[in-house]
């Protein structure tokens, strides 16, 4: 990591400051204020495409502090998302709670979910664990086809669309900004949890457990932890879609997007915010290509030509970044500003 | 008790193809230290290959044999030399990432090349029905017995008494002092992925014969993983032990608790069930090596 010449820390606060500098600021500015008037601007299509890309990024930020951060990888992220969503909607549907009540506890059964798979944590690392939440997701998804009752089985169950007073988000502009503040929110939460002394011990964890836990870190703790804190992530994100589609079942979450959400942690780079941010992006964005040009493919070579198109790009791009950069892009973008930084002259101090 | 036994014959069946599969994800392990989750599709690829060359190219049994092991061999190249090489050295993750990279890439491509829908071939296998009093036992499991018998005696004598199996265990142990010793750990990599992909077409040219080709074929991979980790990850005999205890564990259960249970569906998740059990109680399964880890 690089600063730019002539920028001091002479203040604790300005030490601590995730925004460092001026020019950051009129940015995120900009930034925040082109996002929240893409509806003036930008069609239903782009921001169903745009909500989708705001519960991945919650979703991603989830398993990046879970898998980035603390090295526990888990493949069945998407049983998580299923639980929150599953125990939104029943909450909602059946019982009759408000969005804004069913949606921290489905965040907490996720949690309480990911707590109780993450046991096998202690003892197991790695391809085993790996398994272990493999496991996990087809449990999960066959509970809820088994508590037919409760869950609806595989008919489903339709859920309500949240309500402010008497306002229901049901246009998608509003529930794009529903989606948005949560996103920003939940990405803020992250980038402070990392650096707290939680996410320092969830790093220790991840480098070398064995040393961390000489070093006093408690590896039962923080590794639950990071079970925890990951699920709720996954939680909120299911409860988010299922509100959205208004409708839950299985088939919104099938075990293939656990893996595409460890890719996109491996396209942005792993262990870092902005990388898991840009992963989510650019890899539904990939989906959304994918989606246009399948149709214009299967009539042009086969009827099956657009499913394969889809295995066939998801698996590429994967591969190509594990050959040629593996640190993702968020690694490539520094380089790049590295570069810009240094051109022609080298001109900033080092870290 | 008549149903009791033939629950359990035809979970045999079941066992046989597990291990058959988990045979060839142990030999990757033993030799490269990989976790390839892409096996299954080897299987899937196996069963394709077998249509291709048995009904759409019409060829004698013994020819399309030979060309899907030479078929296989390059298969095994290819992906060896393209996808795992250029990863020596990187952590789990990415290698398993890859392995599952891999699996997307060669069901899209069977998706493109053959299709979606379930296709079938006969004649391959004599169709014979064995009877056991009154317990008939299917086909598939003498079938799937004899070849997994078969493979690991021919594997384990390749691991014993060559060279290239001396080579393939000690780069299993440590590749830096596998590499200081003179030995070309790339040759050795490739020759693991190469039997792994001929191990997976044989089986699922076989299976294909059985009980017909569809990419499904591929979900048996997962489902190997509970028997691979039962039986302890680098023990080829106890892959095939665990193979037969967990299909007749699966079948018989399914066969009992499916009634009571409302949604059935059971045998889906069963070697899930067995898998976690395993990890939290045993992790190093039956006969796995336990290590010691320092800092």
């Amino acid at each position: 990591m690089s600063r730019r010449y002539g920028t001091f820390r002479e203040k604790y606060s300005q030490d601590i400051a995730v925004i460092r500098t001026g020019g950051q600021w009129i940015i995120l500015l900009l930034f925040i204020f082109f996002l929240l008037a893409c509806p003036l601007y930008c069609s239903d299509r782009v921001l169903t495409v745009m909500t989708m890309i705001g519960i991945a990024v919650i979703s991603v930020q989830g398993l990046n502090i879970l898998t980035g951060y603390c090295g526990q990888i888990s493949m069945g992220h998407v049983g998580f998302m299923a639980v929150g969503a599953y125990v939104s909607a029943i909450l909602t549907a059946k019982l009759g709670w408000s969005f804004w009540a069913a949606m921290p506890c489905a965040a907490l059964a996720a949690g309480a979910a990911g707590l109780v798979f993450g046991l096998p944590s202690l003892k197991i690392k790695g391809f085993y664990l790996i398994m272990a939440t493999i496991a996990a997701h087809f449990l999960i998804i066959w509970l809820i086809l088994q508590l037919r009752n409760v869950t609806g089985g595989a008919d489903g169950l339709a859920v309500p669309k949240p309500r402010i007073g008497s306002f229901i988000l049901s246009s998608k502009a509003s529930y794009f900004y529903l989606v948005m503040v949560m996103t920003g929110l939940f990405t803020y939460l992250a980038v402070n949890l990392v650096r707290s002394r939680t996410g320092r011990a969830f790093v220790a964890v991840r480098d070398n457990d064995l040393a961390a836990e000489v070093m006093g870190i408690n590896l039962w703790s923080y590794k639950l932890q990071a079970f925890f804190i990951g699920c709720v992530y996954a939680g909120v994100a299911g409860s988010l879609s299922v509100h959205y589609y208004g409708f839950a079942s299985v088939d919104q979450f099938p075990f293939m997007d656990s893996v595409w959400y460890i890719g996109m942690l491996i396209v942005g780079g792993m262990g870092s915010i902005p990388g898991a941010i840009l992963g989510a992006i650019s890899l539904k964005l990939l989906d959304e290509l994918v989606t246009i040009v399948g149709p214009v493919l299967s009539a042009a070579v086969a009827a099956q030509a657009a499913a394969s198109l889809a295995l066939i790009t998801r698996g590429l791009v994967i591969i190509l970044f594990l050959v040629f950069e593996p640190r993702g892009l968020e690694h490539r973008w520094g380089l790049i500003k590295a570069y810009f930084q240094l051109w022609p002259f080298s001109h900033q101090e080092s870290e | 008790m008549v149903f009791f036994f033939q629950l359990a014959v035809t979970g045999l069946a079941l066992g046989m193809i597990y291990a058959l599969v988990a045979i060839g994800f142990v030999i990757i392990l033993k030799c490269s230290h990989t976790f390839n989750i892409a096996q299954g599709h080897f299987v899937m690829i196996g069963g394709y290959l077998g249509f291709s060359y048995l009904v759409t190219l019409g060829l004698p049994i013994g020819i399309v044999l030979l060309l899907a092991v030479t078929t296989a061999v390059f298969m095994g190249l290819l992906i060896e030399r393209l996808a795992v090489r250029p990863l020596v050295g990187q952590p789990d993750l990415a290698v398993i990432m890859m392995t599952i990279a891999l699996a997307t890439v060669l069901e899209g491509l069977a998706t493109l090349i053959w299709g979606a829908e379930y296709k079938t071939y006969h004649g391959l296998l004599p169709t014979l029905t064995v009877k056991l009093g009154q317990i008939s036992i299917p086909p598939e499991s003498l079938i799937g017995l004899l070849v997994s018998v078969f493979c690991v005696t021919l594997l384990m004598l390749l691991f014993r008494y060559t060279k290239i199996g001396l080579a393939m265990r000690a780069t299993a142990e440590d590749l830096q002092v596998v590499q200081s010793m003179g030995i070309k750990a790339t040759t050795v990599y490739a020759v693991s992925w190469i039997i792994a992909c001929v191990v997976g077409v044989i089986g699922g040219i076989l299976l294909g014969g059985v009980s017909g080709v569809s990419i499904h074929m591929a979900e048996i991979g997962l489902k190997a993983f509970a028997v691979v980790l039962l039986g302890g990850v680098n023990s080829i005999g106890g892959a095939i032990l665990a193979g037969i205890i967990l299909g007749v564990l699966e079948n018989v259960a399914s066969g009992y608790l499916d009634p009571l249970l409302p949604g059935g569906g059971l045998a889906n998740v069963f070697p899930f069930i067995i898998m976690i059990i395993v990890l939290i109680f045993k992790p190093h399964g039956l006969f796995g090596l336990i290590r010691i880890e320092r800092i």
